[in-house]
């Protein structure tokens, strides 16, 4: 870090200075101030994504991924040595962008407010590297539940779930978003992907609320956390963002950490999965790639594309809030936390680590290095998530199952629970209920009135308590009912989409 | 106003376009109100301090602290306002209140140098309160006879001896949640002074006009002295016909005492706890039937959540009332409306204005009662629809009742409902815990505004020398596409291509007593002033054309930039044409007008004919609901909506798209908690956050939505003979809480009539599967009552206020 280097982003290939700016202001309101009134403020708490913008990310590669972001999140100094596209920076009138083009003809957009933030979430979609028009359109597939959500050029509407449209009802969006092509050969934003992506840049920025600080590595990230006590980490900062944006918050000291290497590592081995704290969970669905099933059936159901862009694994394990999703889902793991300070390296269990609402173990000086979750995996794993909306709500309840099933008995189960108590909690009781009994309806039966009585949930304006409760109480006979029943074929429901 | 001789045979009107400003928006160039800040130079944010409390009188305001937070400029407060301190149109919502009426309640507001100066010169401020007792729910407010205005009364036929002869009676209550209508864009005014004094406010309105007079009154200047621009809108849908003017008032104030441009742009929390939402309603209904299903009588009274303040909560109530019958004849009604005063935030204006609380009664009562009276809820729907010679209950003939069997057959035919039924029989039989059912409900929705004054509106077209032209109207684009409309109906009505025309932002300084953009009659009524406009000017190059074409001025035609005769070879460009007619000093601009004739209304009585026309639909939804947990999905969706000879069909299809996607957020997913509880929280939104309140999203969407306009529809004299769209589709998604009451109904034994709270969350639905499989009552749900006297709704007070003429009339001038 060097104090007084002078801070900018290249913003729709433009060098933007970045001095002066406040390190409280969200990204959002600095291109704003830059002239660049596109993106808009729609919640300034990334559930609206009317603010989203590009941002060139590593991809799995050596190369660069387009990754839409919101920016009403996003510390502006996290810019710093950044590239970024705006909604203004893909197209203009008279020339605009496919997506652009897409949308407008089809009457994607009313409004109009929440447009430029869909123009970013789809084009970031656009240029995904491994979407695929080639995709099997099989009958079996025809019959898939969520057909309607996957276009035939391969486009994943999950793409668009953490932008919201008041106007439009969102079909013609879909089909904007299903008749686009490939990007031309000649496309400068796609022609960037090949290259590298910028690095991270070590950030100065003192402003008159305070100090954001990005440091180099590990090392000079655990010396700045020890001279600076109480220092806020900040990852994707969806957490942190909100703070700042809706309570006010701001911090003396902000230590931005989600582009330190040794927070950056995902490794499968034999006996145990490793996943970098500072991992989007993004990078972490694809970089599993499937291979941890219960986190691939949880990772779509969190929150948005949006927020998953940003969101790191560490960031949930450090903000510890008991509706957070992924938390009964390492708990139903048994997954491990390693924690990092100046005295080294210590490795907590998870079911451990909770020690009160978004209370930890971890101490003011540690921060979270990576996650472990041990193989081999239990064979039968479900996240039931109950919520109000499929796309980008918060849990009411969340169930994480992880059981073993052989010769028709539970040997092992582990159950992870969310929304039912002041931290996430193991579902004890319930597992040993389950264990050394047939995996059977009646089993099934006994155990779900143990698991009703599990946590001590609350009213609130999510769930009554009541509800809390019951559909605790038929998380296993669904997943029962699922783990036993076949695939269900069943004709498409009508004349395809649109009108 | 038809003349047979600019009727091209391509016309611009019905050609599928996109919207105006569509590549604007998807490029980030389209301007909003918020985004005129940072080209403003030098200008100031203000920041509200908001009451802790939900009622009480403030006894100390100490605004010195705020003064010394570093860029603090100024505090506004009620001394301040030179004016009318009300922010309202019936004098009762003043701007700085001594008296705070809702948690949230803004009781000055601080003007800083930045956005963050303002806010902690806000937390600076000191504020003694003493805190009044309060009154939060529908409930706790009829238990304290808490009401405000008037209230109205429509009767017809003999009511108590329908039920006394009646072969089936049933009775129930019903609650209906409120609903936020989270535009994308807060409110937000921009407001500067110029050198001679004159106010300029650039606002997020659906009505300028009124904006501009409630910034007079405030400012204690003349209407003349005051302009204010939208230039667009992120959304109103009624959300900004009345609540925009105390924020444009308070940003004019800033503006007038600092001499400096002020900017004020609510947050979303500050928008959510600050403005008025969709009036949630208390329902007590007992209905009638004979052994055929056929309605015989309805009793019910309606007491709507209206809030700290009056507001709009009067025409709202009254239009509910116009709307019980929706598309059924009902021989004997009586229906009482009154409005519940509660220390919440002024409910207001939202798409269908109150249009959707009535219908939701007797679509509610018919869901209801169909597996009672042994009728499928379709059929019983279907038996009991208007036909042609019968009267709403408030002495309008029901015209075109036959548009609404021409929606619903066709929406049976092109939907399959038929087979679809029974491929549902088959699933709902082989899933032991998934069910789903397909439900068809109509709408009939009356169009124009109820008080008979707001039918009016004009225009502005300027004709330049080189043959462009130039429209301002006096209508509001929120994104419900009436610029595109307008430009349409102009180069129709012109002759002309639509590259001709342009369309300037709408201004009072252009046109001036406009009204709101709102009742689904923007296009309606700007159209029919804007073709009249056209019209004049035409009038005028005809005589300048059949001088030279040489012919009869009733045999020039002007069609796609030429002008010629009838049946001749001979043909002039249109900007040749224009030219030539500046030469002559031909006037080549005008001021059009229209105002919708036959209307009329007795609002005391409750009597008349209030609609110009109305709007048919009819929708088929089918949905799933999973019964572990009650979560549930939108298998598809088939529309047919009668829109008249669409003006511009793309844009109509989207309002039909997106009417009833809102429409099922508000049945199903928008929840708007407050807490009645008697902590010190009492009154405060609890889902004042885009966190908490969900819209739907992508996911809610349905998965097959096959929408289709109603073909040979033609409206006789509304412009080209189109019909208004903004709001009639809304009402369609009712479709999809009866889709989910009998899906529910299908996890029980033939016959089971489930008690659906509204909005029909997964858990409302989890709890009405509980109930269907025998497992009692939903939570705070009263059970249907079948037979006997039942529960005869509460009879308000004979000697109480009916609405008064007034009671929809604002305030005009200053002072009004």
């Amino acid at each position: 870090m060097t104090p007084g280097r002078r801070l900018s982003a290249t913003v729709n290939g433009e060098n933007l200075s970045l001095a002066g700016t406040d390190p409280s202001t969200n990204a959002l309101d600095w291109l704003r101030a830059q002239g660049l009134t596109g993106a808009k403020e729609g919640c300034a708490e990334g559930e609206c994504g009317a603010c989203a913008v590009m941002l060139a990310r590593a991809d799995t590669g050596s190369g660069t991924e387009w990754t839409a972001l919101n920016a009403c999140l996003l510390p502006a100094a996290a810019l710093d040595g950044q590239e970024v596209v705006t909604a203004e920076g893909l197209g203009a009138p008279g020339r605009l962008h496919p997506v652009q083009r897409e949308l407008a003809v089809r009457g994607g957009s009313q409004c109009g407010y929440c447009t430029p933030g869909f123009v970013c979430s789809m084009a970031a979609e656009y240029y995904r590297g491994d979407r695929s028009a080639t995709r099997d359109d099989t009958a079996a597939d025809a019959a898939h539940p969520r057909r309607h959500e996957c276009g035939p050029n391969g486009f994943e509407l999950d793409a668009l779930s953490g932008n919201l449209c008041r106007c439009t009802g969102y079909r013609p969006i879909r089909d904007a978003a299903f008749a686009l092509g490939e990007p031309a050969d000649h496309d400068p934003i796609a022609r960037r992907r090949a290259g590298p992506p910028p690095a991270a840049a070590a950030t100065w920025l003192e402003g008159p609320t305070g100090t954001y600080a990005r440091p180099a590595d590990l090392g000079e990230a655990l010396d700045l956390l020890a001279a600076h006590p109480g220092a806020v980490l900040v990852a994707g900062s969806t957490d942190w963002g909100v703070d700042v944006n809706l309570r006010g918050s701001r911090a003396p000291f902000v230590i931005g950490i989600d582009r330190l290497p040794e927070l950056r590592h995902l490794a499968v081995g034999d006996d145990v999965v490793e996943i970098g704290a500072a991992l989007s969970l993004t990078e972490v669905e694809r970089g599993l790639a499937g291979r941890v099933p219960l986190l691939d059936q949880l990772v779509p159901q969190f929150a948005s594309r949006l927020i998953r862009n940003g969101a790191t694994i560490g960031g949930n394990l450090g903000t510890a809030s008991p509706i957070g999703d992924l938390l009964p889902a390492l708990l139903a793991l048994e997954a491990a936390v390693v924690l990092v300070g100046a005295g080294g390296e210590r490795e907590v269990a998870l079911a451990d680590y909770f020690t009160g609402y978004r209370r930890t173990l971890r101490c003011a000086d540690e921060m979270v290095r990576a996650v472990r979750i041990p193989v081999p995996l239990s064979g039968t794993t479900a996240f039931h998530k109950v919520a109000k909306r499929r796309f980008d709500d918060i849990s009411s309840v969340a169930v994480a199952f992880a059981l073993d099933v052989a010769g028709g008995v539970v040997r092992r189960a582990r159950i992870g629970l969310g929304g039912v108590a002041a931290t996430p909690i193991r579902a004890y009781t319930t597992e040993a209920a389950l264990e050394g009994q047939p995996w059977t309806a009646e089993t099934a039966h006994a155990a779900a009135d143990v698991l009703h009585g599990e946590g001590t949930p609350l009213d609130d304006h999510r769930a009554s308590a009541d509800y809390r409760r019951a559909v605790l109480g038929t998380a296993l006979l669904r997943l029962h009912a699922e783990s036993t029943a076949g695939p269900v074929v069943e004709a498409p429901t009508g004349r395809g989409v649109g009108a | 106003m038809t003349s047979p001789s600019n009727q091209a045979a391509d016309p611009v009107v019905g050609q599928t376009i996109p919207h105006e400003s569509a590549a604007l928006h998807v490029t980030g160039a389209a301007l909003y109100t918020d985004d005129l800040t940072v080209r403003t130079h030098g200008i100031l944010h203000a920041h509200p301090v908001q009451a802790p409390h939900a009622h009480a009188r403030v006894t100390r305001l100490h605004t010195a602290p705020a003064l010394e937070v570093p860029g603090v400029v100024r505090v506004l407060t009620a001394a301040d306002v030179p004016g009318v301190n009300d922010g309202g149109v019936k004098h009762d919502e003043p701007l700085f209140p001594s008296e705070v009426m809702f948690l949230g309640h803004a009781v000055c507001w601080v003007l800083g140098e930045t956005l963050e100066s303002a806010r902690l010169g806000a937390l600076a401020v000191e504020v003694d309160y003493e805190p009044l007792s309060s009154i939060v729910t529908v409930r706790e407010a009829i238990a304290a006879d808490s009401f405000q205005g008037g209230r109205p009364k429509l009767e017809r036929g003999d009511v108590d001896a329908a039920f006394s002869g009646a072969e089936h009676v049933f009775s129930g209550e019903l609650d209906l949640a409120g609903q936020e209508h989270f535009y994308l864009e807060t409110h937000c005014s921009v407001a500067h002074v110029d050198e001679g004094g004159q106010v300029f406010v650039q606002s997020s309105t659906q009505h300028p006009s009124e904006t501009q007079e409630i910034v007079a009154h405030v400012l204690g200047l003349a209407s003349h002295a005051v302009t204010v621009q939208c230039l667009r809108m992120g959304g109103g849908f009624g959300g900004k016909e009345m609540q925009p003017h105390g924020f444009a008032a308070i940003a004019a104030l800033g503006a007038v005492l600092t001499g400096r441009p002020v900017r004020l742009r609510l947050t979303r929390s500050q928008d959510l706890t600050m403005t008025g939402k969709r009036h949630g309603f208390h329902i007590q209904w007992r209905a009638a039937f004979d052994g055929t299903g056929a309605v015989q009588a309805l009793d019910a009274t309606l007491t709507s959540d209206g809030g700290w303040s009056l507001d709009l909560s009067e025409p709202v109530l009254a239009r509910a009332l116009c709307h019980v019958d929706n598309a059924y004849w009902i021989p004997n009604l009586r229906v009482n409306g009154r409005i519940a005063l509660t220390h919440k935030t002024s409910q207001t204006a939202f798409r269908g204005f109150g249009g959707p609380q009535g219908m939701l009664v007797i679509e509610d009562v018919l869901g209801r009662c169909a597996p009672r009276l042994g009728i499928d809820p379709a059929q019983l729907r279907r038996r009991n629809f208007y036909v042609e010679g019968q009267h709403t209950p408030y002495g309008q003939p029901v015209r075109h009742p036959e548009r609404a069997v021409r929606c619903w057959e066709q929406v049976l035919a092109t939907g399959e409902v038929a087979a679809r039924s029974a491929r549902i029989a088959e699933f709902n039989a082989t899933h032991e815990h998934t069910r789903r059912a397909l439900a068809v409900t109509p709408v009939k929705f009356g169009i124009s505004f109820n008080f008979t004054a707001f039918n009016q509106a004009g225009a502005l077209v300027h004709v330049y020398k080189d043959g462009s032209v130039l429209i301002t109207h006096g209508g509001t684009e929120m994104g419900q596409g009436l610029h595109t409309k307008m430009l349409q109906v102009a180069a129709t009505a012109l002759g002309v291509p639509l590259s001709l025309v342009r369309l300037a932002p709408t201004r009072t300084d252009k046109v001036p007593n406009t009204s709101a953009t709102a009742a689904s009659s923007g296009a309606d009524l700007n159209g029919a002033a804007v073709r009249n406009a056209c019209e004049q000017i035409l009038g005028r190059l005809r005589v300048v054309a059949s001088a030279r074409l040489g012919v009869r001025d009733v045999d020039v035609r002007f069609e796609n930039g030429l002008v010629r005769a009838a049946g001749g070879s001979e043909q002039v460009a249109w900007a040749d044409l224009v030219s030539e007619a500046y030469y002559q000093r031909v006037q080549l601009w005008a001021a059009g007008f229209h105002r919708t004739e036959g209307l009329h209304w007795d609002s005391t009585a409750m009597h008349g004919s209030p609609f110009k026309y109305f709007s048919y639909g009819a929708a088929a939804t089918e949905v799933e609901v999973d019964g572990f947990t009650g979560a549930y999905r939108l298998r598809r969706v088939d529309i047919v909506h009668d829109v008249g000879d669409s003006l511009s069909p793309l844009i109509d299809l989207g309002q039909v798209e997106g009417g009833f996607v809102q429409g099922a957020g508000w049945l199903t997913l928008e929840d708007l908690r407050w807490d009645d509880s008697s902590t010190p929280a009492r009154g405060r939104l609890l889902t004042a956050s885009a966190s908490t309140y969900k819209l739907p999203s992508f996911s809610e969407m349905p998965e097959v939505f096959n929408v289709a306009l109603l073909e040979r529809a033609t409206e006789d004299g509304v412009v080209y003979g189109s019909k208004a769209v903004g709001e009639p589709p809304l009402m369609l998604a009712i479709s999809v809480r009866e889709a989910l009451r009998q899906a529910t109904a299908a996890f029980g034994p033939s016959g089971t009539s489930v008690d659906l709270a509204s909005p029909a969350t997964p858990e409302a639905v989890f709890w009405a599967v509980r109930q269907a499989r025998g497992g009692g009552q939903p939570p705070r749900l009263a059970p249907l009552v079948e037979g006997g006297v039942g529960l005869v709704p509460e009879q308000p007070d004979p000697a109480a206020r009916p609405l008064e003429p007034r009671s929809e009339q604002v305030a005009s001038g200053s002072g009004g």
